[in-house]
């Protein structure tokens, strides 16, 4: 794995000090976002590193009537939620080709496949939010969900087809002499096995898809369906103060802690669903 | 920003016997093309038409008020390049390049430099691991307000520096301040592709510069750098894209219609917004094809190896001359 050999003693100093740097580069401003939350909506200014006092008050106002957070945070999960199944139901079928079946084009469709990926979101949003104002679809949830599968299908593609390949495939191989057809042996075999990379796979395109901006900015006017990104982008002084950062620090606490848990919890996953086929 | 991890298509077996499931291939592959087709492929030539008309409001011969999209040809795009909005299409060509350039190229250097520290490491590994996905799931348009939060004013960041910037006005402030943010989120992400691409290096090479006297400076130029230049391209690629379509941070840390950060993403939105959808998609058919050059370059030129699958066998013929030249 590395290259772990008595590294001389000041090195090895060097690369301690190199690991606390990059945690607190990665952590200071989470930190910094976290210990904002906490502070008095008065206290807003401060700049100590502890809130004092500590306060709840912020998440109060993000929940207070008027701001509607609660209304955008449903939003937001319908939105990824819907995006990340239909992902999944849609694509689980071309990642098994991809990984498993051998078929001419196979390297054109999987180049096309991850091509799709790289298209500018707003070279889409254009043409679709002339048709969505023409087809009633604005301020809808189909009018997010839909464009959203243009960076989550072929992201969910990518990383399933990585998990399908690792799996044996003498397995299958043994259900198909086994007298099972190759439906069968999917269903009952491949399935199962794959149910832990799929889960991963839901995982990355929930956090795609919760974090997704602009195609929720564009498609949507009405207040009710802001998704929580935007409504966090657009939130104005509600609680009387200029600039509601202290509301805003305790929104994305909210939208981004739960997603920071459940990364931390399937990170070893997680990182392996990111680069496992960018390095094989 | 997630970049899709690009798993390798096997070769070996699909050479012998090219089309025996083509059949079944075709009938799974169909729900993703035809859904990919309808929402990826429809707006793109719905677009390359769109650029072509301009909505316009006149008086016909008889002094009624028409309303109409006008077919003009390239208009909009000479428009575009030498009209009237050409200065403000430019300075979004360049700031598009600009933080595509200037960004990737620190995060790039920043990512390699994380790597190497997490590779060779000996304890806190399983804390960096964890720290380093935590920027990578917050959502950009969440950063750009936490950001906006450390750069007010009377923010955190004047305070640690002692300075009196307005990080978030008009100016190059503004260009620093949108790539600091930006590399906070990603140049972590990189160092996590580059550190895959690290652990697959076998150690016997490395002991075999040693043996031969190699300083570590030499190994990493002649040995780290080149093996790991697979994985690094990939995850280049993927954020020169990224960065090329800019939208996001610029837009909620800085602000709609600022001149030094407006990037090209954000001229098309405005334009959209303003119902001119004739310039709107003028602009960003112009990024769409930006972006398909670019990328087609890094694969013919630099050799981004997309698939994975040259890279394989590339790799270990490398792998063997390396081990014996050294």
């Amino acid at each position: 794995m590395s290259t772990k050999t008595q590294a001389p003693r000041g090195r090895r100093w060097l690369l301690q000090l190199g690991i606390l740097v990059i945690v607190l580069y990665c952590l200071a401003p989470f930190y910094w976002m976290v210990v904002s939350a906490f502070r008095r909506p008065n206290d807003q200014g401060e700049n100590t590193w502890l809130p004092s006092p500590f306060s709840l008050e912020n998440f109060r106002g993000v929940f207070g009537p008027g701001v509607g957070f609660g209304r955008s945070l449903l939003n937001s999960v319908v939105v990824a939620g819907a995006t990340t199944l239909l992902t999944l139901l849609i694509g689980t079928f071309a990642a098994y080709t991809l990984a498993r079946l051998n078929f001419r084009f196979k390297n054109l469709v999987a180049g096309i496949i991850i091509a799709t990926a790289m298209f500018p979101g707003i070279s889409l949003i254009v043409p679709l939010l002339k048709l969505f104002s023409e087809i009633g679809w604005i301020d809808t949830y189909q009018g997010m969900i839909v464009p959203s599968l243009s960076f989550a299908l072929p992201l969910a593609v990518w990383t399933l087809a990585t998990f399908f390949r690792q799996m044996p495939k003498e397995l299958e191989e043994a259900a198909m002499v086994d007298g099972l057809t190759r439906g069968q042996a999917f269903r009952r075999v491949i399935l199962p096995l794959a149910a832990p990379g799929m889960f991963t796979t839901a995982i990355i395109t929930f956090i795609a898809a919760w974090n997704e901006f602009i195609i929720a900015l564009s498609m949507v006017n009405d207040q009710e369906m802001k998704t929580a990104t935007v409504a966090i982008s657009q939130f104005t002084g509600i609680t009387g103060f200029d600039s509601p950062f202290g509301t805003k620090m305790a929104a994305g606490v909210i939208v981004t802690v739960p997603l920071v848990v459940v990364v931390l919890i399937f990170q070893r996953r997680i990182i392996a669903g990111l680069t496992a086929g960018g390095v094989k | 920003m997630t970049a899709p991890a690009l798993p390798p298509t096997t070769g070996g077996d699909a050479a012998s016997s090219p089309q025996r499931h083509g059949r079944l291939a075709a009938a799974l592959l169909s729900p993703t093309l035809i859904v990919l087709a309808l929402i990826v492929l429809y707006p793109l030539i719905s677009a390359l038409r769109e650029s072509l008309y301009r909505r316009e409001e006149g008086l016909d011969e008889s002094g009624f008020v028409v309303e109409g999209d006008k077919f003009v040809a390239i208009d909009n795009y000479m428009q575009a390049f030498t009209g009237e909005a050409a200065e403000r299409f430019w300075n979004a060509f360049f700031n598009t390049t600009f933080f595509t350039i200037v960004g990737v190229t620190i995060e790039v250097v920043l990512g390699i430099a994380m790597a190497l520290v997490m590779h060779h490491a000996l304890r806190g590994r399983g804390i960096v691991r964890a720290s380093i996905l935590v920027p990578w799931a917050v959502p950009t348009a969440m950063s750009a307000v936490l950001w906006q939060w450390i750069f007010q004013a009377d923010g955190v960041a004047n305070e640690i520096l002692n300075t009196q910037i307005l990080w978030t006005t008009e100016g190059f402030q503004a260009k620093l301040a949108v790539l600091i943010a930006d590399t906070w989120k990603t140049a972590p992400f990189v160092g996590l592709l580059v550190l895959a691409g690290l652990q697959i290096i076998p150690n016997d090479v490395y002991e075999a510069a040693r043996v031969d006297g190699a300083s570590g400076w030499r190994q990493f130029w002649r040995i780290t750098l080149p093996l790991v230049r697979p994985a690094l391209m990939v995850a280049v690629l993927f954020r020169v894209m990224d960065v090329l379509r800019i939208f996001d941070l610029p837009y909620v840390l800085i602000g709609a219609r600022k001149h030094s950060v407006e990037t090209l993403s954000m001229l098309a939105f405005e334009e959209a917004n303003q119902v001119r959808y004739g310039p709107a998609a003028t602009y960003a058919t112009i990024l769409f094809l930006y972006v398909a050059i670019v990328a087609y370059a890094f694969v013919k030129l630099l050799g981004a190896d997309l698939l994975g699958e040259a890279r394989v066998r590339n790799k270990e013929s490398r792998m063997r001359r390396k081990a014996m030249a050294t």
